[in-house]
């Protein structure tokens, strides 16, 4: 949180309900002592945590040295590590993963806008204004897309229990239908809407997961359906190579498990509402 | 970013596998030359273009005589090779590989990928070599061996040996293909490649195990480490806008209809090409200005939208965050201004001050149509061009 675009975010979630009571430390070797806002910067995640107690890091690393930040927060046996930078090396993170094996450190992200639970917590870059605390989930892997769906389920009166968003990288933490399985657990969700985009194969898991063991509704949208194939979208993540990946393989997998889809992203929030109501 | 077939064996070589001798060329003298220097009585004359199905687009022959090598070079250099992933205007062919040739036995086909599911390389081989690997896994699943490389032992000895039986590559040539796909692994790590292939691997009457083909993708986001294979870019391989996009950071991609859209974020970028299409339109491009976009970048985006002859109308659908809807709205009232905007302009603005983002487009006497929200920002832009 010391450089600049780590600084801007730590302000507004700091600012943003409980935060000022949640963000107690940052990490730099070259500025330990300083301090940014009041919060004291320490050399390592590991001095820290000893130092104050934290649980979670929050990475704004830029991509170069991004996953080692991920490599030690794992190491100092956090809880939780948030990854927002986007553009780390895939065989970075090939080979975090790999050290993450056996760990009961969860990653979310890289190259995601991070977690909120509304009037609660925010700790990533979502813009906090939009949300609204109520019971419905959100896990996905884009993040103005994710404000969009927040933005449709506010003005339709329905507030969130938590936003997740994954990230659009190929090699990532949790996925889909780890945060699905949270959802199904968290008394306060009634149901959950699941926003995922062109690539990979981890909706149709999720969705396979879904049809089987989740007890709430789900509403899905795939962004991409008029993507061509063999050309990345923005996102590391979001291409359609092999045939794999498209979005209406993905869109019939979700249908048949009996999510109820929509593919109008404008929708998202209406297809929740006609459920609720029955 | 993909390489060229003989830049990809450059890097084979380099960790062990082998390869027929060959030589790059840029001209029909050269591609002679080449022949002549290479000695044998027959040579391969391959175009090199970074599409993959340049054997059945006309783009590979062979040549048993030096004047053969003249005539083909002659052909297929200028060539407007068109294949399966070129597009029907296809590419043109800038570069040759003039190649001695190959007694080739059988095919085979060796590949890896970064495994999404397991996140781990994968090391993919199939008996059915010179063939798509896609149309095999469609049509023969079972004919392909499958290997997750644990990135620390990396390919082990036995895996490599087992894979190589599993194929049907003969016992007498099994150790120098375990050497091949070691290799093939070493090389794919070091390079930071998203994707490396060589199909086809061939066995020759003397029982070699040679590289016939070599395919690479690499991470775009390991270049900055990764100079040598920066070198090897070929910018005529590239689509123009797409470069002119990647100077300003904006990611940009050309499709076939007539909608221009900008957005922020990957994801709502390409749903806004889906709810335009959902609405009866078709886009004309995928347009993401990222999180920190500014007059100059709106600007510049604009210029690459109506680079595309084809553009009818333009959708602007920024979700505001951290990014504020009246910095974009004054990008936009510029941008519009200094183009000379000629063709309908819808703007959907939401998130952080939206109000007054919506009175900076309102003021500027511009002809900007306000969209409500998505659904009625793409409706608006469909009909638009209809007037």
């Amino acid at each position: 949180m010391t450089g600049k675009v780590g600084q801007f975010h730590t302000f507004h979630c700091k600012s943003y309900a409980n935060g000022a009571n949640c963000f107690v430390a940052g990490v730099n070797p070259k500025k330990a002592g300083e301090d940014f806002e009041g919060i004291p910067v320490y050399a390592s995640v590991l001095d820290a945590k000893k130092a104050t107690g934290a649980t979670v890091s929050v990475i704004y690393v830029p991509p170069s040295g991004a996953a080692a930040a991920i490599d030690e927060a794992v190491e100092a046996d956090l809880d939780l590590v948030i990854c927002i930078t986007e553009g780390i090396p895939v065989h970075d993170m090939l080979k975090t993963r790999y050290k993450m094996q056996g760990k009961r450190t969860i990653l979310i992200g890289p190259n995601c806008p991070g977690l909120i639970t509304p009037d609660e917590i925010k700790i990533g870059i979502m813009p906090g204004h939009i949300h609204k605390k109520g019971r419905i989930g959100v896990v996905s892997r884009s993040g103005t897309l994710t404000y969009e769906a927040v933005g449709q389920l506010s003005a339709l009166g329905y507030g969130q229990s938590s936003c997740v968003g994954i990230g659009g990288d190929p090699i990532n933490g949790m996925k889909h239908i780890d945060v699905m399985r949270l959802f199904n657990d968290d008394p306060e969700t009634d149901a959950v809407i699941m926003v995922g985009e062109i690539g990979g194969t981890d909706e149709e898991e999720c969705a396979r997961w879904i049809k089987t063991n989740m007890k709430k509704p789900v509403v899905g949208f795939i962004a991409g359906v008029t993507a061509p194939e063999g050309k990345r979208m923005g996102h590391a993540g979001a291409i359609i190579s092999g045939g794999q990946g498209g979005a209406n393989e993905k869109l019939a997998v979700m249908e048949e498990s009996g999510i109820h889809i929509t593919r109008n992203p404008a929708e998202m929030g209406r297809t929740m509402q006609k459920i609720l109501r029955g | 970013m993909k390489i060229h077939e003989y830049q990809g064996k450059e890097i084979l070589r380099e960790f062990g596998v082998p390869t027929p001798r060959g030589v790059a060329c840029f001209s029909v003298d050269e591609a002679v030359a080449a022949a002549q220097k290479l000695g044998g009585k027959v040579w391969v004359v391959k175009a090199q273009i970074h599409a993959g199905g340049r054997g059945k687009g006309g783009g590979v022959k062979v040549a048993k005589s030096l004047d053969e090598v003249k005539q083909f070079a002659g052909q297929i250099l200028g060539m407007h090779l068109i294949t399966h992933q070129t597009g029907p205007e296809g590419q043109v062919v800038r570069r040759l590989l003039i190649e001695e040739g190959a007694q080739i036995v059988k095919e085979f086909y060796v590949g890896m990928v970064v495994d999404r599911a397991s996140q781990r390389v994968a090391l993919l081989a199939s008996s059915e070599g010179g063939m798509e690997i896609e149309e095999v896994a469609k049509h023969s699943p079972e004919k392909i061996r499958t290997v997750r490389i644990d990135p620390v032992t990396g390919l082990t000895d036995k895996e490599g040996a087992e894979v190589a039986r599993s194929i049907g590559i003969p016992e007498v040539a099994n150790a120098e293909a375990v050497k091949v796909l070691q290799g093939l692994y070493q090389s794919f790590v070091a390079k930071d490649a998203m994707l490396a292939e060589i199909n086809p691997l061939i066995i020759t009457a003397d029982n070699r195990v040679v590289a016939l083909d070599a395919k690479f993708n690499f991470d775009s986001n390991a270049l900055y480490r990764r100079p040598e294979i920066v070198a090897y870019r070929d910018l005529n391989e590239e689509d123009p806008a797409e470069i002119e996009a990647s100077k300003f950071e904006l990611s940009y991609i050309q499709l076939d209809g007539n909608i221009g859209c900008l957005v922020n974020g990957a994801g709502l970028a390409m749903a806004t090409m889906d709810i335009i299409k959902l609405y009866g339109g078709s886009p004309a491009n995928f347009l993401d200005v990222g999180g920190g976009a500014n007059k100059e970048k709106v600007t510049e985006a604009f210029k690459l939208m109506l680079k595309n002859p084809s553009l009818k109308a333009i959708l602007v659908n920024i979700f505001g965050g951290i990014m504020k809807c009246d910095v974009i709205a004054e990008g936009v009232v510029a941008a519009a201004r200094e183009v000379h905007l000629s063709v309908p302009l819808v703007v959907r603005l939401e998130g952080t001050n939206v109000e007054l983002g919506k009175k900076i487009l309102a003021e500027s006497g511009l002809p900007i149509i306000s969209g409500n929200d998505m659904a009625d920002a793409a409706q608006k832009v469909v009909e638009a061009p209809k007037g």
